[in-house]
């Protein structure tokens, strides 16, 4: 199925943060210059565009996704969670009740990422956290900060 | 940003991706089969990778499979690494994967894109190397079964136009000792500067490499050096690395002596871990 030519653009329906929107779209386009320039999803955040940081991290069918390695095209018929749909998840309260931010430009990526590890590993252990959170850089380096708010977001959904 | 536009299409059968790719190739046009597509991305954006028609394989469903069937594990192209971890079916395999780039990559990597990486490192090789997996591949003649050590052993990879669909690996080989040792330079995420996969089978010490040469390889060589009980441990290896089948790649990760000199350190550890000798 041909979903564009290569030289024109298309009107994609992409779902976010549950509402479709109509985006348009380059084929080549990826998924992250679409949410915030387009959309004005800015909690994305554009760094190494090289899936090495984390700092694009959104959720796409409830799994941490790269927002840099994905065609936007790609994802149409998927769900797409950004940060702007997480707001005041518990996740969101332990960074701030943890101190787990200092300069801020990596925490949406940890959040939305620190969120799927709660969701998919209610029982996490301290491998799995690791395995995680290595996907996440902060130059500022709030590691433990950030791990001490997974626990404690692990912790109160436990009791 | 990719600095050039392609055609996209989602191809649902193998026949249409086919259909799409000859289309295409007739048109003189560069096309790509693409599947968890960070690699395209990344190298597109540097210009290190073009196309002017890209083919999507995500949602074929054979590239998708993941069972034991008859006896067989059935590995679809398209599977993620994560997936394959979740799956729990080849722990040697999960061990491997695990280690290839970080969680949320592995959400998007697939081992079909893996093995078909311009890189030369396609680690997920070498637990199938070992497991004498065979591929199922989809080319001009229609459907090909080929062991998996002629397609991507060393330099060789798939010809062009051809679609690897899914990895077959018998279920006797599934759950031998195995032990795998990956040495990076300095982060647990990160290339290996060596990286190597061991089981033993039939009491026979079976061994791959990965980040050693230029490509990833299995050799007879040394495995009946490493396997030759009348030698002394340290003695198999000083004669297996004279055997390593081509030059030791020396770059900003590591020299070759010291490659050579982590080479040394993995084999004597492979085999405590897997008590050869004993």
């Amino acid at each position: 199925m041909k979903l564009s030519n290569g030289k024109g653009k298309m009107v994609a329906p992409l779902l976010i943060n549950g509402e479709i929107h109509d985006v348009i779209v380059r084929s080549a386009d990826t998924l992250l210059p679409i949410l915030r320039e387009q959309l004005g999803l800015t909690g994305a955040k554009q760094a190494c565009q090289n899936g090495d940081c984390g700092a694009c991290t959104v959720l796409i069918n409830n799994q941490p996704s790269h927002a840099c390695l994905s065609l936007a095209i790609e994802t149409v018929n998927q769900s797409i969670t950004t940060i702007e749909g997480l707001s005041n998840s518990p996740m969101q309260e332990a960074f701030v009740n943890n101190w787990a931010i200092q300069c801020g430009y990596c925490t949406p990526g940890f959040i939305v990422n620190s969120h799927a590890l709660v969701t998919n590993h209610p029982n996490a252990d301290d491998n799995i956290i690791e395995e995680w959170l290595q996907s996440n850089i902060c130059r500022c380096t709030g590691y433990e900060e950030i791990k001490m708010a997974v626990k404690s977001v692990l912790k109160t959904s436990s009791e | 940003m990719i600095a050039f536009d392609f055609e996209y299409y989602e191809a649902t059968t193998l026949k249409e991706a086919k259909e799409l790719y000859e289309k295409a190739q007739a048109m003189d046009k560069k096309v790509m089969y693409y599947n968890g597509g960070t690699e395209f991305i990344t190298f597109a954006r540097k210009g290190k990778a073009y196309a002017e028609v890209v083919i999507n394989i995500k949602n074929i469903p054979d590239c998708n499979l993941l069972e034991v069937r008859d006896g067989t594990l059935l590995i679809g192209a398209s599977v993620t690494l994560n997936a394959i971890v979740n799956a729990g079916f080849y722990p040697l395999l999960e061990d491997v994967v695990k280690r290839i780039a970080d969680h949320t990559s592995r959400n998007k990597i697939t081992i079909g894109g893996n093995l078909n990486s311009q890189l030369m490192y396609k680690e997920a090789i070498l637990p199938l190397l070992l497991a004498d997996a065979k591929l199922e591949i989809f080319g001009e003649e229609g459907i090909r079964y080929v062991p998996v050590q002629e397609v991507f052993n060393k330099k060789r990879t798939l010809k062009q136009g051809e679609l690897l669909v899914t990895i077959q690996v018998a279920t006797e080989n599934l759950q031998l000792p195995s032990t795998f040792i990956k040495r990076t330079k300095m982060s647990k995420v990160g290339y290996p500067v060596v990286s190597a996969a061991a089981i033993i089978k039939e009491e026979q010490f079976r061994i791959a490499f990965s980040g050693v040469c230029a490509s990833p390889f299995r050799s007879a060589a040394i495995e009946k050096i490493l396997n030759a009980s009348d030698l002394q441990i340290d003695q198999r290896i000083e004669k297996a690395l004279r055997e390593i089948p081509g030059k030791i790649v020396e770059d900003v990760n590591g020299s070759s002596a010291y490659r050579q000199f982590l080479l040394t350190q993995v084999m004597e550890d492979m085999y405590r871990g897997l008590e050869v000798g004993k």
